[in-house]
């Protein structure tokens, strides 16, 4: 138990802090947060630029193209792009940290050859089609079918909640090639592919979200011809694909988060100084708690990180809970609490003007709403904590 | 950057676990509810093991370990509901003759509530006005006392009571589950049932988040870094959280057992009040933490 970082580790930091500095002042304004056509433009740019300068793939094996760093140097690149102001990943999300490492993982040469380099390189950008009309939570009743046709799969269904499609290259689709039945329970018979969004068949139709933005959508497939060599993993063996693209999505995804959380939290103080509101002991309090929340969740990604780097074996939980991957989950739940909360406490800072969705911390409350439902809602990840973590009867 | 437990740390956790066992297990807890009384033999055991001389240094007959050393074993004590003043104890070691080896027992005031006083050999702060109060756990007896100076140590006071409420928050977790899993109800667990599930899955959540936070406040409250007391203040605040909230959904999945006499479960959630009253308040650390923002 030490929070130092190493002389190593700091080098690191040092060199990335440097070439920020140098690098931030060069970015084209941001855009529109509505616009999604100039973020994705931007978001890729950013990556470019990382890319050129090697630290492209940060957390990526380095026979992927990555820079097979450490969890740790990680963490810091993350914390220190975070504290820099340097753009999220955005609309790379599911390139870099879906569909890359799934594809490193479990592609053939030729797959990672094909698309590992343009995601790094911020060329193409991926989107994930794994949600359907009726399968949110129950992801594997899915029912868009995939049908062979000699060298094809040709696929019909429909696909909802898709961030970013309206400005994806490929999606990571998740299609059934095996009709549900008694001899085969609704978790086989699921293949993994990757989808040209150009292909014939493909429509698109955004949706707006309650903040106003297009950056989810509707995909509807009709007869949409795959190559069977674009199939990631073996036929019917989907599930388990999908199962290492998901432990993807926890892990570090929210580090640079937690992070913007702690700043905004000081920014609320400053605010609430200036216009009176610290006046009132009950709204004051109610920041001090959240700095001490997000000071321990910022504690818990650093206990995450340190696990993941020691090869998984658990050193917490007293209680025999020690278990790896215990962080995900539990980061999620309260994270994506805290995060609401932080945004109600600036909705009292800013009195009246929490009306006004000029002022960005009323869009990031309407988007706040989101974190207790994308990527798995509280409800499943509690049943997550309790089954597979404390041990308790299924549900089923 | 490493925050997992060193092979030493996790030696020096299990050791205490199993001394705890041996030494304080259900029978004697029980037995101690029933006679409140600092047991003199166990508080020996106790400073020979090395729970008040562990951050004395080696040359003074201590054993030169550190707080986040110190908040693992306080983890256990708090496991097992080890009553009596062991943080006032273990932070007068090397200044009360006596202390650090478990021969004296050492009560101290934080400024409003002094417990364990009048079986105590040596108090530490103001508690010439301290007037007795039926305390609400059974097994703390405490005074209440008016100002004083403050003690000296409170940071590390506070962040040790928080390892208390900690490995209680832990405890009772560990009870919630173990009995969803065995009390059957409409012909199945009743941890079968989502709105059961789901009261254990944020009784760990508590936990895992309080001990983030007390693990980090030892660590940065020992080496003097920047923030060591608002680290204190958050980790006392989340473990304060942890430990009465999680005692009180412990007691609602153990139903009508859960409000007798003879369940556990009460003894949790009436010693996490006495010490989330304690060295810093919710309050207080709220304010503290704002005040640093
Ligand atoms: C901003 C955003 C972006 C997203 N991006 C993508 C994307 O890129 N790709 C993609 O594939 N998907 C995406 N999703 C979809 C997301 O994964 C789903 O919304 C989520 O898994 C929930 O599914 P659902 O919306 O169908 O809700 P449902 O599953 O219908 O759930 C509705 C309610 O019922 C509850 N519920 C359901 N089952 C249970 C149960 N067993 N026990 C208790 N409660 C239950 C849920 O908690 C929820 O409160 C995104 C969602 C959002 C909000």
């Amino acid at each position: 138990m030490d929070l130092r970082y190493t002389q190593d580790e700091e080098v690191f930091r040092g060199q990335l802090k440097e070439w920020l500095a140098k690098a931030l002042p060069a970015l084209p304004p941001a855009p529109d947060p509505l616009d999604w056509p100039g973020r994705r433009a931007y978001d890729t740019a950013w990556q470019r630029m990382l890319y050129e300068a090697g630290y492209a793939g940060l957390h990526w094996p380095a026979d992927a193209g990555g820079r097979g760093a450490t969890p740790t140097q990680h963490l810091i690149f993350l914390e220190e792009t975070e504290r820099a102001g340097a753009p999220y990943v955005g609309a790379n999300f599911v390139g870099l940290l879906h569909a890359g490492p799934t594809i490193a993982a479990e592609g053939t040469v030729e797959q990672r050859a094909r698309w590992l380099p343009p995601v790094l390189r911020g060329d193409e950008v991926w989107c994930q089609g794994f949600s359907e009309p009726g399968a949110g939570s129950d992801l594997a009743s899915l029912r868009t079918r995939a049908v062979r046709d000699g060298d094809h799969y040709v696929v019909s269904g429909s696909k909802v909640w898709t961030s970013h499609a309206e400005v994806a290259d490929w999606c990571e689709l998740l299609v059934r090639t095996e009709p549900v039945s008694d001899a085969v329970p609704k978790h086989r018979g699921i293949t993994w592919l990757a989808m040209r969004m150009d292909a014939p068949g493909v429509t698109v139709r955004p949706l707006r979200t309650l903040a106003g933005s297009t950056e989810f959508a509707e995909m509807f497939l009709d007869d949409v011809r795959i190559p069977v060599t674009d199939r990631v993993g073996a036929e019917n063996d989907g599930w388990r694909v999908t199962m290492v693209t998901l432990s993807y999505e926890r892990g570090t995804a929210f580090v640079g988060e937690v992070v913007a959380c702690r700043r905004t939290l000081g920014e609320l103080a400053r605010t609430a100084r200036d216009n009176g509101r610290w006046e009132d002991p009950a709204l004051r309090r109610r920041l001090g708690r959240l700095g001490a929340e997000f000071a321990a969740l910022w504690r818990l990604t650093q206990w995450n990180v340190s696990e993941s780097q020691g090869g998984g074996v658990g050193s917490r939980g007293g209680g025999g809970f020690g278990v790896p991957g215990i962080g995900g989950s539990v980061f999620k739940l309260r994270y994506s609490q805290a995060r609401q909360e932080l945004y109600e406490a600036a909705a009292d800072v800013l009195g009246p003007d929490a009306l006004d969705l000029a002022h960005p911390w009323n869009q990031d409350r309407l988007s706040s709403l989101s974190y207790t439902i994308a990527a798995g809602t509280s409800q499943i990840q509690q049943n997550i904590v309790a089954e597979r973590i404390l041990g308790l009867p299924k549900e089923r | 950057m490493e925050f997992r437990l060193t092979d030493d740390q996790l030696a020096l956790r299990t050791g205490f676990r199993a001394l705890l066992d041996g030494r304080f297990g259900r029978e004697a807890l029980r037995a101690a509810v029933e006679r409140p009384a600092i047991d003199r033999a166990l508080w020996r055991e106790l400073g020979d093991a090395g729970l008040f001389s562990l951050r004395l240094p080696e040359a003074d007959g201590g054993v030169g370990l550190g707080l986040p050393e110190a908040v693992l074993v306080f983890e256990e004590a708090g496991r097992a509901l080890l009553p009596g003043p062991l943080v006032a104890t273990h932070l007068a070691a090397g200044t009360v003759p006596g202390a650090d080896t478990g021969r004296t027992v050492v009560a101290a005031s934080d400024g409003a509530l002094v417990e364990w006083l009048a079986e105590a050999d040596e108090v530490v702060g103001e508690a010439g006005d301290a007037r007795p109060v039926r305390s609400v756990d059974p097994l703390t007896p405490l005074h209440r006392v008016t100002g004083g100076p403050e003690h000296p140590g409170r940071s590390a006071a506070a962040v040790l009571t928080a390892a208390l409420q900690l490995g209680s928050a832990a405890r009772t977790t560990e009870l919630a589950v173990q009995y969803a899993k065995e009390r059957e109800q409409f012909g199945r667990p009743i941890g079968a049932f989502q709105a059961v599930k789901h009261l254990c899955a944020g009784m760990l959540v508590r936990t895992e988040l309080a001990r983030a936070a007390v693990y980090a406040a030892a660590v940065t409250s020992e080496g003097r870094w920047g923030g060591a007391d608002t680290d204190a203040a958050g980790a006392k605040l989340l473990a304060d959280d942890a430990a009465v909230r999680n005692a009180r959904d412990c007691l609602q999945v153990h139903g009508g057992m859960g409000f007798t006499w003879e369940s556990d479960v009460h003894l949790h959630l009436k010693r996490a009040w006495v010490r989330a009253g304690q060295w810093i308040t919710g309050a207080e650390a709220e304010e503290l933490i704002a005040a640093a923002l």
